[in-house]
C-alpha cells in the first residue's frame, strides 16, 4: 500500500485505466510532451503514444465536442479542461448535446471530462471556480469530487468505465497537500455513493471537496469543546447520496452543509431543499449553509481569504448550531 | 490558393447512378411536400423545415460516401438521410412524434442517430455537431478505419464559433472530414451579404490551410464530383475540404415562415435553377430518363410516401411515462 498525493492518485488512475482498456485515450491543451498544467500526465505520451495522448488546439468547444463524438463510436475520451474556469467556453456541447446524447439517441457517451477546480491558490476569478452547479443542473451529466487520494484514483477509474458523461472535479489546493493510502490493486468507488469521514452524533456537515478537509479540522477542534460533528463527504454530485445524507440527519438533527461553490445557487441549497422535504420531523434546527460569498472570485489575497470559507467560519456556524 | 480545376477520371457518374440520384433528388423533394402538408393539417407540431432547392446539394453530397463513412447532415438534407439508405417510414415517425420513432419521440424531425446507416442527426444548436463530426474522425484516424466524415452547415451557422474551432483542429490534425457549407442565401430573414464579408465561403479554407471550393450546388455533376473529389482526399489521410455550394433557399426559414423579405425577383431567378427540373432536362437530354421510367419512379414514390404516412399516422405515440426513462445508460 503506498503513500500517494491527490494528483498521484490521479495519474495512477489514469495510467491503469489507460493500460486496461485500448479505447482510452486523452486529449487536452499542453497534456502530452509537456505533461500537462499540473503535471498529472507527466510520462504519458512517451509510454501511451502520441496516439492515445493528444495535445489539441486551444479551443474548448471543439475539445468536448470532439470527445462526445469520439465516445459516442465507441472510444472512451478523457478530456482535460485546462482549469475548470474555461469549461464555460465549451459549455454549449456539454449541455446542449452531451448530457442528452443518451436521452435523445440511445446511445452511450462514454466520456469523462477532468476539471482542475478551486480557490485558495491565488489565482484571482478565471483560475478559481467551482463550476459544478452549472453542470448539476443539467439532467444527464454524473459529477464526483473527490476529496482525499484513495477515492480520487477509485473514482477516476470509475467514471471511465461509466457509459455516460462524468465530469471529475479535481481541486487543485490538494493536488500536492493531500497525501493518503493508496492500494496497487484494481477498485473503483463507485458513482453516487459518499462515505462518513468522521463519525459524530451531534451535527451532521454536508460536504466534498476541498472543504471536507475543512470540515474534519473543524470537528477535531469541536471535539475539544465535547460537541460531536459528523463529516458526511458526498464524493458524488450526480447522483447525490441522498440515503447517506439522511440518514445522518436522522441521527444527528443539526446540519451544515458546506461547499467552497458560492452559496446562492450552489448544491447546497439543493441538499437543504432535499433535507428539508424529507426529513423535516428530524430537525432540530434549521438547515446551515456556508459556502463561498456571493461575489465574483477577487485575486488579492485578503479579499479571496475574506471571500472564502475556511475551518474558522466552519467552527463558527457549527457552534451557532450547537446552541440552537 | 487557386481553386484546383477538376478532372474527370472516375467521376464520371453511370447510367445507373444518375437514374438513382435522380429518384433520390424526386423523393426527397416529394417527402418534403408531404411534410408541409401534414404539418399544415396539424399532425406534424412544434415545425416543419424543407431543403426545396437543395436537393442536389444533399443528394448529390451524401451519394459520395462510401458504406462505412459517416454522416452528420442539417436540417435542410433529408435527401442525405435518404441517399444513406433511411427509410421513409423512419423518417416520417419522427416527424410525427411516435413512440417508436429511431428517437423514440424524444426529439423531431431529423434529430436521430441511426448507427445501423451511420447517420448522426443534427442539433437546433447550428455549429454544433461540426465538432462532433471531427471526434468521430478523430476516431477514425485513430482505429484506422479509412471512414470520412461529411457534414454541413449554412451560410449562417458557418460563422459560429463551434465552426472555426472545429476546422482549426481538423485542418491541424489532418482530420477525414468534408464541410458542406450550404450557402443558400439567407439565414432565417438575414440576407448572406449580412452574414459575410469575404466573396466567397470556400476562401476561409486558405486561413485554415486546407482545400476550399466554391460550387453551384443545383448542379449535381458539380456536386457530386467536387464531393467525391474530397471525401477521397480525405479518405488518403490529406485532410479536410471545406466545399461552398450555393443554391437558394426556395421556401422560408420554416413552414411559419412566409419570407416576404426575399425579393421576388431573386426568387423567380432561381426557380430557372431548380435542381430537380434540372436533374430531370439532363437525364432526358442523355436519353436515360424516358417518360415511361419517370412515370414509373413516380409511382413508387408515391407508394411509398403513402405507405410511410400511414403508417406513422397509425403509429402510437410513446406512454407519457416512458418520458422518464433513459437519461442514463446503463
Amino acid at each position: 500500500m503506498a503513500i500517494l498525493t491527490y494528483i498521484e492518485a490521479i495519474s495512477k488512475g489514469l495510467w491503469e485505466e489507460m493500460e486496461r482498456d485500448s479505447s482510452v485515450f486523452l486529449l487536452g491543451e499542453d497534456i502530452g510532451k509537456f505533461g500537462g498544467a499540473f503535471k498529472v500526465t507527466r510520462g504519458f505520451i512517451e509510454h501511451f503514444g502520441e496516439d492515445r495522448v493528444i495535445d489539441t488546439v486551444l479551443a474548448e468547444t471543439a475539445i468536448l465536442g470532439a470527445a462526445t463524438g469520439a465516445a459516442v463510436v465507441g472510444m472512451r475520451p478523457v478530456a482535460e479542461m485546462q482549469f475548470a474556469d474555461f469549461v464555460t467556453t465549451g459549455f454549449s456541447q456539454l449541455v446542449n448535446n452531451t448530457a442528452s446524447i443518451h436521452y435523445r439517441w440511445h446511445l452511450p457517451c462514454p466520456m469523462v471530462v477532468r476539471l482542475p477546480s478551486g480557490a485558495g491558490i491565488h489565482g484571482g476569478p478565471f483560475h478559481s471556480r467551482n463550476p459544478e452547479a452549472w453542470f448539476f443542473h443539467q439532467p444527464g451529466f454524473k459529477i464526483v469530487a473527490p476529496s482525499f487520494p484513495y477515492d480520487a484514483k477509485g473514482l477516476i477509474k470509475a467514471a471511465i468505465r461509466d457509459n455516460n458523461p462524468v465530469l471529475y472535479f479535481e481541486h487543485k489546493r490538494l493536488y500536492r497537500h493531500v497525501k493518503g493510502e493508496v492500494p496497487d490493486t484494481d477498485y473503483i468507488v463507485e458513482i453516487g455513493k459518499g462515505i462518513i469521514r468522521r463519525e459524530g452524533t451531534d451535527i451532521s456537515v454536508i460536504t466534498y471537496g476541498a472543504t471536507v478537509h475543512q470540515a474534519i479540522e473543524a470537528a477535531e477542534q469541536l471535539a475539544k469543546e465535547g460537541i460531536s460533528i459528523e463529516v458526511v463527504d458526498l464524493l458524488s454530485l450526480m447522483p447525490l447520496d441522498i440515503e447517506l445524507i439522511l440518514t445522518s440527519v436522522r441521527k444527528t438533527g443539526k446540519v451544515l452543509i458546506a461547499h467552497e461553490d458560492n452559496i446562492t445557487g450552489g448544491i447546497g441549497g439543493e441538499i437543504a431543499a432535499i433535507i428539508s422535504e424529507q426529513a423535516f420531523e428530524f430537525l432540530d434546527a434549521p438547515i446551515k449553509r456556508v459556502g463561498a460569498l456571493d461575489i465574483p472570485t477577487p485575486y488579492s489575497p485578503p479579499l479571496e481569504e475574506f471571500f472564502l470559507p475556511n475551518t474558522k467560519k466552519l467552527v463558527a456556524a457549527l457552534k451557532e448550531l450547537a446552541a440552537y | 490558393m487557386k481553386q484546383q480545376s477538376l478532372t474527370k477520371n472516375n467521376l464520371a457518374l453511370t447510367k445507373d447512378q444518375y437514374l438513382q440520384l435522380y429518384y433520390y433528388m424526386r423523393l426527397t423533394r416529394e417527402f418534403e411536400e408531404s411534410i408541409l402538408k401534414l404539418y399544415r393539417q396539424g399532425k406534424i407540431v412544434g415545425g416543419a423545415y424543407t431543403g426545396n432547392g437543395n436537393e442536389a446539394t444533399s443528394v448529390g453530397s451524401a451519394f459520395a460516401l462510401e458504406k462505412h463513412d459517416y454522416l452528420f447532415p442539417m436540417h435542410r438534407d433529408m435527401g442525405a438521410h435518404l441517399v444513406r439508405g433511411q427509410s421513409l417510414r423512419n423518417l416520417m415517425l419522427q416527424h410525427l412524434a411516435r413512440g417508436n420513432s429511431l428517437s423514440k419521440g424524444r426529439d423531431g424531425t431529423g434529430h436521430y442517430a441511426d448507427p445501423t446507416l451511420k447517420i448522426y442527426g443534427n442539433i437546433s444548436h447550428l455549429g454544433a455537431m461540426v465538432p462532433m463530426a471531427c471526434g468521430v474522425a478523430l476516431a477514425s484516424k485513430l482505429r484506422k478505419e479509412k471512414a470520412v466524415v461529411m457534414t454541413y452547415i449554412g451560410d449562417g451557422g458557418a460563422n459560429v464559433g463551434d465552426v472555426h474551432e472545429s476546422l482549426a483542429m481538423a485542418s491541424v490534425m489532418d482530420l477525414p472530414l468534408v464541410l458542406i457549407i450550404e450557402n443558400n442565401q439567407y439565414a432565417y430573414s438575414t440576407p448572406v451579404a449580412k452574414q459575410i464579408k469575404a466573396k466567397r465561403y470556400s476562401d476561409r479554407a486558405i486561413g485554415y490551410g486546407i482545400s476550399g471550393y466554391t460550387i453551384d450546388g443545383t448542379d449535381i455533376d458539380e456536386v457530386y464530383s467536387t464531393c467525391k473529389q474530397a471525401v477521397e482526399r480525405a479518405r488518403r489521410g490529406e485532410g479536410p475540404t471545406i466545399i461552398e455550394s450555393v443554391t437558394m433557399r426556395m421556401h422560408g426559414h420554416s413552414a411559419h415562415d412566409g419570407a416576404d423579405y426575399v425579393p421576388k425577383d431573386l426568387l423567380e431567378a432561381w426557380k430557372k435553377k431548380d435542381p430537380v427540373m434540372k436533374i430531370e432536362k439532363l437525364l432526358t437530354d442523355k436519353r436515360i430518363l424516358t417518360p415511361t421510367l419517370k412515370a414509373e419512379y413516380e409511382q413508387k414514390i408515391m407508394a411509398t410516401l403513402d405507405d410511410a404516412i400511414q403508417y406513422a399516422v397509425e403509429s402510437p405515440y410513446p406512454r407519457p411515462e416512458e418520458a422518464i426513462v433513459g437519461v442514463y445508460a446503463a
